[in-house]
């Protein structure tokens, strides 16, 4: 039997009284790329918070490739090959796109703790920098600072901080938020050229985009899962009509 | 780098310089004044500036570190110099018992608690009157000064301070640019970020209190050499809103900034003590001004105001000139 | 036996006046996001107040009433005029609240000058209880019944009325508040006006007790860190239980251990943070 990417079980979360997170089960494989489906306050954004540690869970258990999560401080999952991005742009605004990059790679790396050397001069992480930027087709802009970008820029920026981390298991939350038509084709084709071998998990409310893009999709409604399934039969199953239509 | 630090160089030269321009002990008096106070100033900034932690009780640093000093080469009989490494040492060690706790909190919690801890160590300073004086503090403080190096002398003690001042902003100009300086900023921002992407956001913040305290703790022990006496007075509400207002007042964040807020607060408060005598009611009339006038404070606002005038400036109207220039 | 007993009477004093000064502040704090930094100075202001108004010729109670509309206004001009622009922005509200602080303080110094004065209690309350062989001021024993009056109030004020389901729905959401029609405008500026008129209505009170004198702001604020920092900011009951640890430790520590007794202040606040950084009553905070 193979590992799997991302094994939750069981997992739960209450604010106060209210579930926001209840009883969720999911199995992903490596190089699986599964969808999240599920209205406004399905507990989507909940969950992801509690696989990178945002927040600890009431009960359950969370595991990337075996190895219990629960527990370990966010950096700590960073270090066992979990990334994320934010659906609520989560950057370093007084920094240039380069600098953004480069205290992404430098996060995991012992010269972090460097004080004396100026961050410019290491030029090898400088090119890694770019190279990462190049993939977003973000390098023209890299010395620009973030607040003189476009908002699309940013968005494929958000993705770029992930990616410095060479994740095993990327969650990616609402990447196309708020991007125009030509922006979503930018974007949609820089995830189709993600390495198979990362493992993906996406929020997302473009079905095009979304649909064409995930093999398994889970649908999550008041923070439980409905049902887990391929894209026919999660189409095929009458509760996502229930769930969407409130039938 | 080195062209940034250039006029930094000049300003310290011309510091060290002033006792070859007047023989008044005043000025070399104030100008050390100015630069054992800018030591503090750049330290807080580097919490206030660059953690974006608001601390209210930067004061305890340097006065933990001049009582510790004052009471060792007194009391305690200690030679100037023991004493002044083992008060570093030692307001090292109850920084890192306050570090602990106050980083437990971030935006108004660790105001408060910063402002607490302080208040709490003037307290004792105040009360435990066998120990440290109470009121009338501990005086006769011996400066270090060897035959090389006269530190009785105004000016060998001003080239000490500005030596002092030229070290902390090499080392902050440093660490400004550095990965850590880069990520301390990145946990001001965006902490949860930081830690997603492998950052233990509280060592660095500890760090960033520590790098502080260093500082703080250089500036208490120069604080109690240039006065030769020690009172609970520099650890009072008013000596920590000091700093602050240093930093403040300059543009926290900027490695100028502390230096020209030393500058100005440092004068005010002299020409205040000559002129009128209401320095608390003028350090708060100054504070509300600053955040309603100028809440970025001098240096950035320095540099707004330069953008605004090269808009303002009518762009050399190129069409125009050289044909006035060709009729002539 | 009786030094205990009296012992805690003062402290349960203590923690009374303690209990006005922190409310405020805590209230003003849950629900603005603002540490009113000039609470200690508004406090001080009070007494002196007080003490000018009682001097004139007014009685006890009607000076305390005066004062506490007279330092409530002043405090609903601070909102409404300078802390209004700066909501949202922790440095320039600390910086101004403590800009404010060393003004009314210095107003007071020159104003009063510079010597310890005494408020005297109301004659109705003058002299000393005697219980076996405990013999306490009188006026000791209303400021504990006093202050735990106005907890009462203060209870009954955020959980039984229409004002105060309003503030307590904009503690927890200002935006949803705001959907719900409640004008926060108005709600904030009455809530420091409240929150500052207990300020000034504790210095009245405890004028006859600390005595007044040009510290007493920087004497009292720091306790009144120490309450909302263990009670939790935001929290009525959180500023109740605080203040009266604060007093109870406070008041054995100056008569057990006088030289240390700000140094064991300082034991509560690492054991509470320890254990819970949002304080005992506390939510998290941001």
């Amino acid at each position: 039997m193979s590992e799997l990417a991302l094994e939750i079980k069981g997992l739960s979360k209450q604010f106060g009284g209210l579930p926001a997170v209840s009883d969720v089960t999911l199995a992903i494989r490596p190089g699986e790329r599964h969808l999240l489906l599920g209205p406004n306050g399905a507990g989507k954004t909940t969950l992801f918070n509690l696989i990178c540690g945002d927040l600890p869970p009431t009960a359950g258990s969370i595991r990337l490739f075996g190895q219990e999560l629960v527990g370990l401080p966010p950096r700590k999952r960073t270090a066992c090959g979990l990334a994320r991005t934010y659906q609520i742009l989560t950057l370093f605004p007084h920094e240039t796109l380069c600098r953004n990059v480069m205290l992404a790679l430098n996060g995991l790396r012992p010269q972090k703790w460097r004080f004396w050397r100026d961050f410019d001069d290491d030029t090898d992480m400088r090119a890694e920098a770019f190279a990462i930027l190049e993939r977003v087709k973000l390098a023209d802009l890299a010395d620009r600072t973030v607040s003189q970008t476009a908002y699309g820029d940013r968005r494929r920026l958000e993705i770029a901080l992930a990616l410095a981390l060479a994740p095993r298991v990327l969650l990616l939350d609402e990447p196309l938020a708020g991007l125009s038509r030509d922006e979503r084709v930018m974007v949609q084709e820089l995830l189709d050229t993600l390495p198979q071998d990362i493992t993906i998990v996406l929020i997302e409310h473009d079905m095009d985009v979304a649909l064409a893009f995930a093999e398994r999709i889970t649908l999550l409604h008041h923070g439980s899962v409905v049902i887990t399934g391929s894209r026919a039969e999660i189409a095929a199953d009458p509760r996502t009509r229930e769930v969407y239509l409130g039938a | 780098m080195t062209r940034r630090m250039l006029p930094f160089a000049v300003v310290l030269a011309a510091m060290a310089l002033v006792p070859v321009f007047t023989p008044s002990h005043f000025y070399v008096n104030l100008t050390s004044q100015v630069a054992i106070a800018a030591i503090g100033a750049l330290g807080l900034n580097v919490l206030v500036g660059h953690a974006g932690l608001n601390s209210l009780g930067f004061a305890v640093f340097p006065g933990l570190s001049a009582y510790l000093v004052a009471w060792l080469s007194t009391l305690g009989g200690f030679d100037p110099v023991s004493a002044g490494l083992l008060a570093i040492g030692g307001t090292m060690l109850v920084a890192g018992l306050f570090g602990v706790v106050a980083l437990r909190a971030t935006g108004l919690g660790f105001v408060m608690i910063t402002m607490a801890l302080c208040q709490i160590v003037w307290g004792a300073a105040y009360r435990w009157t066998s120990v440290t004086g109470g009121d009338n503090g501990i005086s006769a403080v011996p400066r270090p000064g060897t035959g090389l190096l006269p530190l009785e002398r105004p000016e060998v003690f001003l080239w000490l301070c500005v030596g002092t001042l030229a070290l902390a902003l090499i080392q902050l100009g440093r660490f400004f640019d550095s990965p850590m300086g880069v990520a301390l900023r990145g946990t001001r921002d965006q902490p949860r970020r930081m830690s997603a992407v492998g950052y233990d956001v509280w060592r660095i913040r500890f760090s960033a209190w520590m790098l502080a305290a260093a500082w703080g703790a250089v500036t208490g022990l120069l604080y109690a050499w240039y006065h030769q006496f020690v009172s609970p007075h520099m650890m009072a509400v008013t000596a920590s809103a000091e700093v602050l207002l240093m930093v403040v007042a300059g543009g926290a964040g900027t490695l100028a900034g502390p230096l020209i807020g030393a500058a100005l607060v440092v004068l005010l408060k002299n020409l205040a003590s000559i002129w009128i005598e209401r320095w608390v009611m003028l350090l708060g009339c100054t504070f509300v001004a600053i955040v309603l006038l100028m809440p970025d404070g001098i240096v950035p606002g320095f540099g707004l105001l330069r953008a605004a005038l090269a808009r303002l400036r009518p762009a050399p109207a190129p069409k125009l000139v050289p044909r006035e220039r060709a009729d002539v | 036996m009786a030094f205990w007993v009296s012992q805690t009477l003062n402290a349960l004093a203590l923690g009374g006046l303690l209990f006005m000064l922190a409310s405020g502040f805590s209230l003003i704090f849950g629900l603005m996001r603002v540490a009113n930094l000039a609470h200690g100075a508004l406090f001080m202001l009070g007494a002196y107040v007080g003490l000018a108004l009682v001097k004139a010729g007014f009685g006890f109670w009607t000076a305390a009433a005066t004062t506490a509309v007279l330092v409530g206004v002043l405090g609903g001009v601070i909102e409404r005029t300078l802390l209004r622009h700066l909501a949202g922005r922790t440095l320039p509200q600390v910086l101004l609240t403590l800009g404010l602080a060393f003004i009314i303080a210095d107003a007071c110094l020159m104003t009063w000058g510079g010597d310890p004065m005494r408020l005297p209690p109301p004659p109705e309350l003058a002299g000393a209880v005697r219980f076996g062989d405990v013999v306490f001021p009188r006026y000791r024993l209303f400021v504990i019944f006093a202050s735990a009056a106005v907890a009462l109030g203060l209870w009954l004020l955020v959980e039984r009325t229409r004002a105060g389901a309003m503030i307590r729905a904009a503690v927890d959401d200002v935006g949803m508040a705001r959907a719900i029609g409640v004008s926060a405008s108005t709600l904030f500026t009455a809530v420091f006006c409240l929150g500052t008129a207990l300020a000034g209505l504790g210095g009245v009170i405890g004028g006859p007790i600390l005595s007044v004198y040009p510290s007493l702001d920087q004497d009292m604020l720091p306790l009144a860190l120490l309450v909302v920092i263990l009670g939790g900011a935001g929290s009525l009951a959180g500023a109740f239980v605080g203040a009266y640890i604060i007093g109870f430790i406070y008041t054995f520590g100056q008569v057990l251990v006088p030289d240390l007794a700000y140094v064991i202040l300082f034991l509560p606040m690492v054991a509470v943070l320890a254990v819970a950084p949002q304080g005992l009553f506390g939510r998290r905070l941001g």
